[in-house]
């Protein structure tokens, strides 16, 4: 975990209320995909969780929706603002689970974790389908960075104007080693009750610190209780409790 | 360089900044970002005799400087958090520690607290009355005088460390139960608790928090506990542990200057980890600019003539 100051360097909306924000800054404590930052924002006692999408040398890549009074802040601020952002929270997915026809599947605003795990499951050579789920055209987003990054990638959309009519769970293949999910709840428990074999869900819940102090995110497990932004936000299958 | 040291009841801390019990767990998160030690003391989490789970979530709101939570005692119970918790913690933060306990009855509070009296490095007994979370369970302790000294005195006789008693704003007249728990043999104040406070999702037309309501912390609360402050220090003579939205050093002057002996830190860690590390740092400059040479000498400076 590390506290710093990172940079904007560019917020550019992407689909219907949905902006991708580069920043640069130390990334040195991101160490797994599907951990998350925590951003401080001007005007806004707590901080904002968001979860990693890519990053690179001295950049962090997040895509966000607008939801509420602070995710409409961040969508204003422009090139050269300066954010304090928590770094290395979370527990992130594990690439090693992954068997080598990984399933990622990603609905809505879950899907931006689903793009660095894409490209640390490919660059170990693995076959990767990505599923992603949104309520219409308007608002998808990644699919074609998705593809360049190595993955097959199957769409569906609630209302059926763009890709399959439905959710991920009517479109996902027969044959998979595994898989990684981050989406609404609704949708994580219907991808936990398709899905064949074993795999890891990505959780969201109101945080106060984000980072294990406050209790605030707590949820019950097979395996006791455990901090959505702490021992998660990834929990495996075969432990969650809905 | 100034002295920036205090003392509660015949225990010296360095400095006046305490983490605030439920902000801080038992200090590992934090010792990630700094050297925990420098701390005055450690409010630990609140603690009671069986293990809870607390109030289903969403457990947290944000309000305007501040967060409403809910969190309701999570807590994995006195004989682990003495077993587990405090030897850990002990391997990083070598002063006397402040132990938080809770109850729902009489009984639980007497042999929780019992429990802490045992362990070494406890300092003090800081004893819950107040938590706004927990249906039937600390809040009708802390609103009557009555109830308030009862647990006091159960408490008081039962163990030899010192008891403070950390009160509950949600009262009509605080000093009354200030007074009630002075007579009851409290060996000092803690004070105040969160506020009960409430938000409505517009989108859902419920209240945020799953328990509907929940205690207000953050720089909001800061005028009414200094309020607070100053009048229970005008009704007792026993010190106070002043808290309520304390984010800076000059806040902590401004703390102590209404009353406070020492103060603690609470929402301000879970934005900023780092803030009571900076709070301490603030503090020798911001005293020297103040004209403050022991920092001691301004508790209840803000009053005339007592």
């Amino acid at each position: 975990m590390k506290q710093s100051v990172f940079e904007v360097t560019d917020n550019t909306g992407i689909a219907e209320n949905v902006f991708r924000m580069t920043l640069s800054g130390d990334v040195s404590q991101i160490t797994a995909p599907g951990q998350f930052v925590n951003i401080k924002l001007d005007g806004f006692f707590l901080r904002r969780p968001i979860s990693v999408c890519d990053t690179g040398e001295d950049r962090l890549v997040i895509i966000y929706k607008v939801v509420g009074g602070g995710t409409l802040a961040m969508s204003k601020l422009e090139r050269g603002a300066a954010l304090d952002v928590l770094t290395g929270l979370g527990n992130g997915f594990d690439v090693s689970k992954s068997g080598q026809n990984p399933l990622l599947i990603g609905g809505g605003v879950g899907a931006p974790p689903m793009y660095m795990l894409c490209k640390k499951l490919a660059g170990l050579g693995r076959k990767v389908t990505a599923v992603l789920g949104f309520n219409s055209g308007s608002d998808v987003f990644l699919t074609r960075e998705l593809e360049q990054a190595g993955a097959t990638v199957l769409l569906a959309t609630a209302d059926g104007s763009m890709g399959t009519r439905g959710f991920v769970t009517d479109i996902l293949p027969q044959d998979y080693s595994y898989f990684y999910a981050c989406g609404p709840m609704p949708m994580l428990k219907a991808v936990c009750e398709k899905t064949i074999t074993e795999g890891e869900l990505s959780f969201e819940e109101r945080m106060g610190c984000g980072f294990g102090a406050c209790m605030g995110c707590t949820c019950k497990t097979k395996y006791g209780n455990k901090r959505i932004c702490r021992d998660g936000p990834v929990l495996k299958k075969s432990e969650v409790i809905f | 360089m100034p002295d920036t040291s205090v003392a509660l009841s015949g225990i010296t801390l360095d400095n006046p900044v305490i983490p605030a019990s439920g902000t801080f767990g038992f200090g590992y998160e934090f010792s990630e970002y700094y050297d925990i030690n420098i701390l005055g003391s450690i409010s630990l989490k609140g603690t009671t005799k069986d293990p809870r789970f607390g109030n289903p979530t969403p457990r947290i709101a944000e309000i305007p400087c501040g967060l409403i939570n809910s969190v309701g005692l999570q807590n994995p119970g006195a004989d682990a958090v003495i077993g587990t918790e405090i030897p850990r913690l002990a391997k990083t933060f070598k002063k006397p520690l402040i132990a938080n306990i809770s109850g729902f009855s009489v009984d639980e509070y007497v042999e929780c607290a019992r429990k802490f009296d045992a362990v070494g490095q406890v300092g003090i007994l800081e004893i819950n009355i107040s938590c706004p979370n927990v249906h039937g369970g600390g809040m009708s302790f802390g609103t009557s005088a009555e109830s308030a000294a009862q647990v006091t005195r159960a408490v008081k006789s039962a163990v030899s460390k010192p008891v403070y008693i950390k009160l509950s704003p949600n009262v009509t007249d605080i000093t009354e139960i200030a007074r009630a728990v002075q007579d009851a043999g409290a060996d000092g104040i803690s004070m105040i608790n969160t506020l009960l406070g409430m938000r409505i999702d517009l989108k859902t037309k419920r209240p945020v928090v799953a328990n509907q309501k929940g205690g207000m912390s953050g720089p909001c609360i800061l005028p009414l506990a200094l309020r607070m402050v100053y009048e229970v220090y005008e009704s007792v003579d026993i010190p106070i542990i002043g808290m309520g939205g304390i984010s800076c050093a000059a806040d902590v002057i401004e703390m102590m200057l209404a009353g406070a002996s020492a103060v603690q830190v609470g929402a301000a860690n879970l934005v900023d980890p780092c803030a009571c590390r900076d709070i301490i740092k603030q503090l020798p400059e911001t005293m020297q600019h103040y004209g403050i040479e022991k920092l001691s000498d301004i508790t209840g400076g803000a009053h005339n003539g007592k």
